[in-house]
């Protein structure tokens, strides 16, 4: 009788390990499956830095960051893109982050849960996937002729800005919506207003995710082409916008809003398009600065939401 | 005060510091969760709350502090009234922020936010306006004593609510809530969270603190119900069933349904 209940014993505990066998596999294929996509992801994106980085190996000079561009493509340079990147995304920063972060927080905290806040938010995730161009045809419409804004920096940095809003407005909401139930609870029961709750509170968690999402935006804005061609952003710019800072009061300026410019990805545009294999040279080069640029940006990203969720658990 | 004794009704000698007068509650899906409840806190006693899971016990202790507000849809009938100014807070008339500031809460969860120890204790002073670093330093120090925590956190006051243990982070929601000084006080299920020899220093710490303020605590805790509070009420099905003084109820109930749950022959 003993034996027998225990041999009945061992045959279950064979067929219970069959089946975990069994079950295991499908966890293996699944891992190797996901393994062989990010791998082969991965390679491609190494793949298409590298041969960047070895055409425009012989550009990787101090000059090629300060020179203008020139007819000589071995003297021509990326000062005037470089720069006009940066004054752009300083306008497009300047007035993405506090509409989208007001606008989320907004959605997010104050807006009655009705239909209209389900139109607007379904708005708000197809913004995000609008094709660029059509931000720049909008742009064109409205800041370049019915503002009169020109074809500035000013027209530029706001045309990016639209493009960058719902990214932001979309991971303000989501960090927004991170921070636990009883924590808000908390800060209501001891008396706290709305606005309370968002400033001393629901602004202060969520500031990791806000500007992870922040540094996302930028990282596409910076590469983002199509649109600034559409509002006529120049392609050839041997001069610099005027600088923002004087040396003279009020030592701010805001002349550089409405100068010409050009940026990285249009100054890339222009140099591939151009017969000579030398210039293409620079167009590699360019394209590296622009990968790097936005790895170190998301790099960033990722580090600052994992110092953040370290300091933060719920 | 005194003079207002008489527009509160007297019970065995004792002052009603607030009351709910036939209260409906009703969430935004529209299922009833209080039915008619009528129920008493006296002042400077512990009432106890207890019932089987869904039986609104919570939801009842939610409506004294408005909590409900926060989600839209959620509707009151009927009365909680405040003595000694007779005001029924339930009135859309009255600010929900009011009532808070005179009814505190102590969570389930110990849910400190994640800031100093010091500044947890500080919020509610500074929601008030407080900013006076004489005045939050004293404040701070007289709740943490208050919430017998004092000892533990002095040399630490600066460091994340979060590194403290559960029973001391539920102590430190209690001095968040004591700052204040409110009229009452709320406890959900305050020890549910805590092994049992934390569970006791909350125990005794609410009996200190009924010298000053009333509370109303909810219970799945019988034994805890027995234990510390002046009068328990037994809720089923969003009803209150029997109330009475503590003793009353577990030595001697009146109805059937709350001997079948006290004895565990229910629930």
């Amino acid at each position: 009788m003993a034996t027998q209940r225990k041999s009945t014993g061992v045959k279950n505990l064979d067929s219970i390990r069959k089946i975990i066998a069994r079950h295991k596999r499908h966890d293996f294929l699944f891992a190797s499956l996901g393994t062989l996509v990010i791998a082969s992801l991965t390679i491609t994106l190494l793949i298409l830095f590298l041969d960047l980085v070895i055409d425009g190996y012989p550009q990787f000079t101090l000059d090629f960051f300060t020179n203008f561009p020139s007819r000589h493509a071995a003297r021509a340079g990326i000062l005037s893109a470089w720069v006009g990147s940066s004054l752009v995304l300083i306008v497009t920063f300047l007035v993405a982050v506090p509409l989208g972060v007001a606008a989320g927080i907004y959605l997010e905290e104050y807006a009655k849960k009705n239909w209209f806040s389900d139109l607007i938010e379904i708005n708000v995730s197809n913004l995000a996937g609008v094709p660029s161009i059509i931000y720049g045809l909008l742009a064109l419409g409205l800041f370049v002729y019915s503002f009169g804004l020109g074809q500035s920096i000013l027209t530029a940095g706001l045309t990016l800005a639209l493009l960058m809003l719902p990214i932001v407005i979309v991971s303000t909401r989501e960090a927004i919506r991170a921070i636990p139930v009883h924590i808000r609870e908390a800060a209501y029961a001891v008396g706290a207003t709305k606005w309370q709750v968002c400033h001393n509170h629901v602004i202060q968690y969520s500031y990791g995710g806000i500007l992870t999402g922040v540094i996302i935006g930028m990282a596409r804005a910076i590469g983002e082409t199509a649109p600034v061609i559409t509002i006529g952003a120049l392609t050839f710019i041997a001069f610099l916008p005027p600088s923002p800072i004087g040396l003279e009061p009020p030592f701010i300026n805001f002349e550089w809003l409405k100068a010409g410019f050009t940026v990285l990805p249009i100054q890339m545009f222009n140099w591939i398009s151009r017969p000579q294999h030398a210039f293409h040279i620079n167009a590699a080069a360019t394209g590296a600065v622009i990968i790097m640029l936005t790895l170190v940006m998301n790099g960033f990203a990722i580090k600052l939401r994992y110092n953040i969720r370290k300091k933060i658990k719920w | 005060m005194v003079k207002n004794i008489t527009t509160s009704k007297i019970k065995h000698n004792e002052i009603v510091k607030a009351e709910s007068k036939n209260l409906n509650f009703f969430y935004a899906d529209g299922t009833q969760a209080l039915k008619n409840v009528n129920l008493p806190v006296y002042e400077n006693k512990i009432t106890a709350l207890i019932g089987p899971s869904g039986c609104g016990k919570s939801t009842f202790l939610r409506s004294f502090n408005r909590m409900h507000d926060l989600y839209p849809g959620n509707r009151y009938e009927g009365q909680i009234i405040l003595h000694p100014d007779n005001t029924n807070i339930l009135l859309p008339g009255v600010d929900p922020i009011e009532v808070r500031m005179r009814i505190s809460m102590v969570f389930q969860k110990p849910n400190p936010f994640p800031k100093s120890v010091y500044e947890n204790v500080a919020y509610g002073l500074r929601v008030r306006g407080e900013s006076n670093k004489r005045t939050l330093d004293e404040k701070v120090e007289e709740a943490l004593k208050g919430a017998s925590l004092w000892s533990e956190v002095k040399d630490r006051l600066q460091d994340l609510a979060f590194n403290l243990s559960g029973g001391q982070q539920q102590r430190l929601c209690i001095a968040r809530a004591l700052a204040t000084e409110p009229e009452i006080m709320l406890f959900d299920e305050p020890t549910s969270a805590l092994d049992p020899i934390a569970t006791m220093n909350i125990e005794e710490l609410m009996s200190e603190l009924k010298q000053k303020l009333s509370i109303l605590i909810v219970t799945h805790n019988m034994q805890q119900a027995a234990r510390i509070s002046d009068y328990t009420a037994y809720m089923y099905l969003g009803e209150l069933v029997e109330y009475d003084a503590t003793n009353q109820i577990f030595t001697n109930p009146s109805k059937k349904e709350t001997e079948d749950y006290i004895t565990g022959k229910f629930g």
